[in-house]
């Protein structure tokens, strides 16, 4: 979390109207550390068809090079939508402690 | 030279704001302010003035509305009332959280229950705190005058900051007053082109009104209110290029008959007028009273205050809204503050007058002051009382 620590100036350093003044900002929040279970794809079982990536409110699936669906889990919420829509049940929700 | 014409109040600031070629408008009609609006609507459908009337679904979407083209660059104005202020409420502190510079003239009027369209102070003293500066006019030149300065002071990159014009409900938009309306080229040259510090534009993105975390929030408030604070010397200095300019002299306080007064009458807004006519009368009768109008209101000029009510006894200070349960009106309990501990302080006392259209007349300033210079001697049991309430 390095870049929400440099975040942390004071009053007199804060920006203009507490402005973002970097575009796309967003990206070094890693908005996914707070998720407590999260999707395990079984590729044997997967078909491709890209429902997770779809349905995935945080829009964390990206396709690897063989055509997978990963999910990044820097923003993963671990929401379960993705397990729940996925029609050959690939996904399974696994707890974070479990690793 | 600027000519002086018979002309409703409302009218001229709509005029005002038209010398000051605002161009965004976005409004919602509400009793007192409408015609302020609508002579607007007129003058951009006529082609007076290059700007885009944007005629909203309510009051939050006036003020969201200009909160995006003022962020966006435009010099953006609006105006409302009362109800309208309330449903504003919310987008006023996002306003002026964000630093964007709207300049708004608010028609003073009461709030309901009952409902009452008529003049107080109770619509503007429920958003005393939402951070925008404000000033208050006693009469149709200053109505169109402080107009115009609103939006120096605003857009002074050193302020951005949305900026508040009072003027009372129908005591002063409603009536035929006698107006000088600058001349165009004058207010281009008091007025600079807006330039603001930020803007929303796709070449170079940034992001306005983000999370403040709890790491950051005390921090941005504290910005914001030094900023306010700040605004202090350039809303003066924005007063002293007026008086350069046009020739009307502009101040934190206005002080009438005060040097040597004894008893000081402290009011805001028109009232004040009737107040200047009490004094003179009060003085014919020998007694020592002077009166202290407000013109600043945010940021509240204390300095200025405690030199103003230098060698004075007693502060009588009329408040025109009566917050239920409060230790005592919002003028009067900033006034205990500013004066709290001062060696040789005046004695502060709080009047609660003029609610819901009712007239404040000579009558009553006199009834003011006697009631002041009899609590000076024999303390009051309450730190406030309602004049001309009826006990029954
Ligand atoms: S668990 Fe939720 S957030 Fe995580 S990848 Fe699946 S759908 Fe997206
Ligand atoms: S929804 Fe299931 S089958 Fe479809 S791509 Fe995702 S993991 Fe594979």
């Amino acid at each position: 979390m390095a870049v929400v620590q440099d975040a942390i100036i004071g009053w007199k350093t804060i920006t203009h109207g507490c402005h973002v003044l970097e575009a796309g900002s967003t990206r070094h929040f890693r908005t996914g550390d707070w998720r407590s279970i999260r999707p395990v794809t079984d590729n044997e079982k997967c078909i491709k068809c890209g429902m997770c990536y779809i349905f995935c409110p945080e829009m964390c699936y990206e396709q690897d090079d063989d055509g997978y669906f990963v999910a990044n889990l820097d923003y993963c919420k671990g929401c379960g939508i993705c397990a729940n829509e996925c029609p050959k049940n690939a996904i399974t929700m696994v707890p974070e402690e479990e690793d | 030279m600027a000519k002086r014409v018979g002309v409703e109040v409302s009218i001229a600031i709509a005029e005002a704001v038209k010398l000051a070629q605002a161009e965004i408008i976005a409004a919602y009609p509400i009793t007192p302010q409408t015609h302020i609006v609508e002579h607007l609507s007129e003058i951009v459908a006529d082609g007076e003035l290059d700007a885009e009337f944007i005629p909203v679904e309510s009051e939050h979407a006036a003020l969201s509305t200009c909160c995006g083209s003022v962020a966006a660059g435009a010099r953006t104005y609006t105006a409302t009332s009362s109800q309208g202020l309330m449903l504003m409420s919310e987008v006023l502190y996002v306003a002026s959280g964000m630093r964007l510079p709207i300049v708004m003239t608010v028609a003073n009027r009461a709030l309901s229950a009952p409902i009452s369209i008529w003049n107080d102070h109770q619509d503007i003293m429920s958003q005393r705190d939402c951070g925008w500066i404000q000033t208050f006019a006693e009469n149709g030149q200053e109505a169109v005058d402080l107009t115009i300065h609103a939006f120096k002071v605003a857009e002074d990159k050193k302020v951005s900051l949305p900026m508040i014009v009072n003027i009372d409900g129908f005591t002063l938009s409603h009536v035929i007053e006698p107006i000088e309306l600058p001349d165009q080229e004058d207010v281009d040259r008091y007025l600079p082109p807006f330039r603001p510090k930020y803007r929303l534009d796709p070449k170079r993105p940034i992001s306005m009104g983000p999370v403040g975390i709890p790491e950051v929030y005390t921090e941005s408030r504290m910005a914001h209110d030094q900023a306010i604070k700040n605004a202090k010397r350039w809303i003066i200095k924005a007063w002293d290029e007026f008086e350069e300019i046009f020739g009307r002299r502009y101040n934190p306080i206005e002080q009438y008959m005060a040097e040597d007064a004894e008893i000081l009458l402290v009011t805001m807004g028109s009232i004040s007028e009737t107040a200047m006519t009490a004094v003179d009368k009060m003085r014919d009768d020998g007694k020592k009273v002077g009166l202290l109008r407000i013109r600043l209101w945010r940021p509240f000029p204390s300095i200025e205050f405690r030199k103003a009510a230098k060698g004075a006894k007693a502060l009588a200070v009329v408040d025109r809204t009566l917050p239920p349960g409060a230790a005592s009106g919002p003028v009067a309990s900033e006034l205990r503050n500013v004066f709290y501990k001062v060696p040789g302080a005046p004695k502060t006392f709080g009047f609660i007058a003029g609610l819901g259209g009712r007239d404040v007349t000579v009558e009553r300033f006199e009834e003011i002051v006697d009631k002041a210079e009899f609590y000076s001697k024999k303390r009051p049991k309450e730190l406030y009382e309602v004049i001309g309430v009826r006990e029954k």
